[in-house]
């Protein structure tokens, strides 16, 4: 089910401004691929062009070929709808809708785009708040508003809502970083959990975090502000925290820069 | 942490950390000396108006905390106090009134308003009369509301809609303008528009139709601007998330971004609600009055409650002027119900 996803030539504007330039990469499937490097260097307008959510800011506009097992998602023709219930986002903040019980939320994706039946929706509810280390906590107030729950009890229900409409990639935008650490871990076993499944893309500020649950690390910089961020490399994680070829990675994760 | 707030607190060298504070009792005290000071001008001066009465004293009030505040407290609460002092008077004049027009419709409206006022109509009942009712103007008020808001909310929301997720550039910008002159509109001239263009260039007759048309032109700009308000509160994380969902975006602004501004939208839709119920002057010209039940807006006159206040307001008897009352008072606990209904609605709808 999991799927690779090959990256070529993607530059990105918001407007005239070119926020990313020219960046070629590879993820393989069931993999956990972590984005690094300071902020404003565009790990998250990447991470967006992944799943068409760029283009949803005005005057947003993508170059480039972004290939989902060899299909263009900027290809014509293709439905951005389509693609983003392939690919699937966790946001930074958690975003549970706040008019819908924690069941609606669950199974928002499916309802919305017209599942209707109960069993089908009650067994997929289960299944994606358990898939998302959830459903002993809140098995008991499912009908009770998501915005109840605490900052990393939403952020784990905003990820069931996101694989219970079983995309193949899921995407994640910092998303611990709104988190107290015991969160924090709860969502890293996660992680390590929904890899078997998923192929997943996450970025984060935390190094330790990157280290911890990736098996690829892409280390993205800018050289001055102003200037379009760009992929230095991407490597195995293991390479890049040990010996990475780039020196301007090496003076990021040892704190020299950034 | 507690320890070390006692130690700073204890500190020598003082860090006066704790200012000196008016103590509470000498408010009122400071209140009766300036009662007691309006009282000696009005023994010695030649002052007779009670209104006159209230400001002095006020004025006093306030110079006196003043001075004991920057006395004691110093500068900075004397202006705090005073500012917040102002605001409280402020509140009882913006507040006064209020309650003066609700006492004064209730009591002289609630001794009139009966079973018998509010299921009769005024049918073969002559002005001097003591009978008769509201029942006419009520079904009249009630369907012509109705009727305006079936047609004015879902259009508005429409155009509120594409505004606040769709517009951009000129066309936006365009419809945004004539909202803002159709705000300013005055109500008559909706009114002669509907008696002008519907009823005189296209044949029709005078009915509750008629001015229920007129209301929605004025609805439209009230709905259009509060839902406008209330769909850009609504964060954009939302409508991202259920874009991440693979939603497609009038699906997300359906089911996403209109429920959650609903509680809002329903309070513009229930204030252009109570501003229409009391138009007099557009239904003037489009439904003409009747004194007798007309349940069917779409043929021949209908009565309504302002039309009726108007017209019973007018004459010299006092049984007349009497069911006016009678009749403002109908209305405002009307608009009320509705408003209570609406926000039960609304509360009903979300999630506990
Ligand atoms: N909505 C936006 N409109 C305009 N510029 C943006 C927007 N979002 C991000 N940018 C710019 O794009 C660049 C990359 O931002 P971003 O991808 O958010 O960086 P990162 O996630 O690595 O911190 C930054 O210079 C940022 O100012
Ligand atoms: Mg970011």
């Amino acid at each position: 089910m999991a799927t690779r996803i090959d990256v070529s030539g993607l530059t990105a504007y918001y407007g005239k401004f070119r926020a990313v330039s020219d960046i070629h990469f590879s993820i393989e499937p069931k993999s956990v691929t972590a984005f690094i490097g300071p902020s404003g260097c565009g790990k998250s307008t990447v991470l967006r062009t992944l799943n068409r959510m760029h283009e949803v800011l005005p005057a947003a506009r993508v170059e480039g070929r972004v290939l989902l097992d060899g299909e263009d998602l900027y290809g014509p023709g293709v439905d951005p709808v389509n693609v983003r219930r392939a690919v699937g986002m966790v946001f930074q903040r958690p975003n549970p809708f706040p008019t819908m019980s924690i069941y609606d939320n669950v199974v928002a994706g499916l309802k919305l785009n017209g599942t209707r039946k109960k069993s089908l929706l009650d067994e997929r509810a289960e299944e994606s708040l358990r898939g998302a280390n959830l459903w002993e906590e809140v098995k008991d107030r499912l009908g009770r508003p998501g915005a109840g729950l605490s900052g990393g009890q939403q952020q784990r229900l905003c990820i069931a809502r996101a694989i219970a409409v079983e995309p193949q990639v899921l995407l994640m935008d910092e998303p611990c970083s709104a988190l107290d650490p015991i969160s924090t871990l709860a969502i890293e076993d996660l992680i390590t959990k929904l890899k078997s499944s998923y192929t997943i893309v996450i970025v984060t500020h935390n190094m330790q975090q990157a280290a911890r649950v990736s098996d690829t690390t892409a280390f993205f910089t800018l050289d001055r502000t102003g200037d379009p961020g760009r992929l230095v490399e991407m490597d195995r994680t293991e390479k890049i925290f040990s010996n990475p070829t780039e020196k301007r990675t090496e003076e990021y994760i040892t704190g020299r820069f950034g | 942490m507690s320890t070390s707030t006692a130690a700073m607190a204890a500190a020598p060298g003082g860090l006066h950390l704790v200012g000196r504070r008016l103590p509470r009792a000498v408010f009122p005290a400071i209140g009766a000396g300036a009662v007691a000071a309006t009282v000696v001008l009005y023994v010695l001066a030649p002052i007779t108006s009670r209104i006159q009465f209230v400001l002095i004293a006020g004025a006093l009030y306030l110079i006196g905390q003043t001075v004991a505040s920057i006395a004691v407290e110093g500068s900075r609460r004397a202006t705090d106090r005073g500012v917040t002092t102002l605001v409280y008077l402020a509140f009882l004049l913006a507040v006064i009134p209020l309650v003066a027009v609700l006492a004064s419709v209730i009591s002289k409206g609630a001794q009139r308003v009966d079973v018998n006022f509010l299921t009769h109509s005024m049918r073969n009942i002559g002005a001097r009369d003591a009978g008769g009712g509201i029942y006419h103007a009520l079904i009249g008020t009630l369907e012509q509301i109705a009727l305006a808001s079936l047609l004015a909310v879902p259009f508005s929301l429409l155009v509120a809609i594409y505004l606040v997720e769709y517009g951009r550039g000129r066309i936006s910008r365009t419809i945004s303008f004539f909202v803002d002159v159709l705000t300013g509109l005055p109500s008559v001239i909706a009114g002669l528009f509907i008696l002008a263009f519907y009823i005189l260039a296209l044949e029709q007759k005078p009915t509750g139709f008629a001015g229920a048309l007129a209301l929605t032109i004025l609805m439209i700009p009230v709905v259009v601007r509060s839902a406008e308000e209330m769909l850009k509160l609504v964060p954009n994380d939302l409508r991202e998330a259920s874009y991440a969902l693979g939603v497609s975006r009038w699906r997300t602004i359906v089911k996403v971004v209109l429920p959650t501004a609903l509680p809002g939208i329903v309070t513009g839709v229930m204030l252009a609600v109570a501003r229409v119920a009391g138009e007099t002057a557009p239904l003037l010209l489009t439904i003409f009055g009747t004194d007798s039940i007309n349940f069917n807006p779409f043929s021949g006159p209908q009565s309504a409650l302002p039309l009726y206040i108007y017209s019973q307001a007018g004459q010299p008897q006092q049984v007349a002027i009497d069911r006016a009352w009678g009749a403002a008072l109908t209305l405002i606990v009307l608009v009320m119900l509705l408003n209570a209904a609406a926000r039960l609605i609304a509360r009903l709808a979300r999630v506990r």
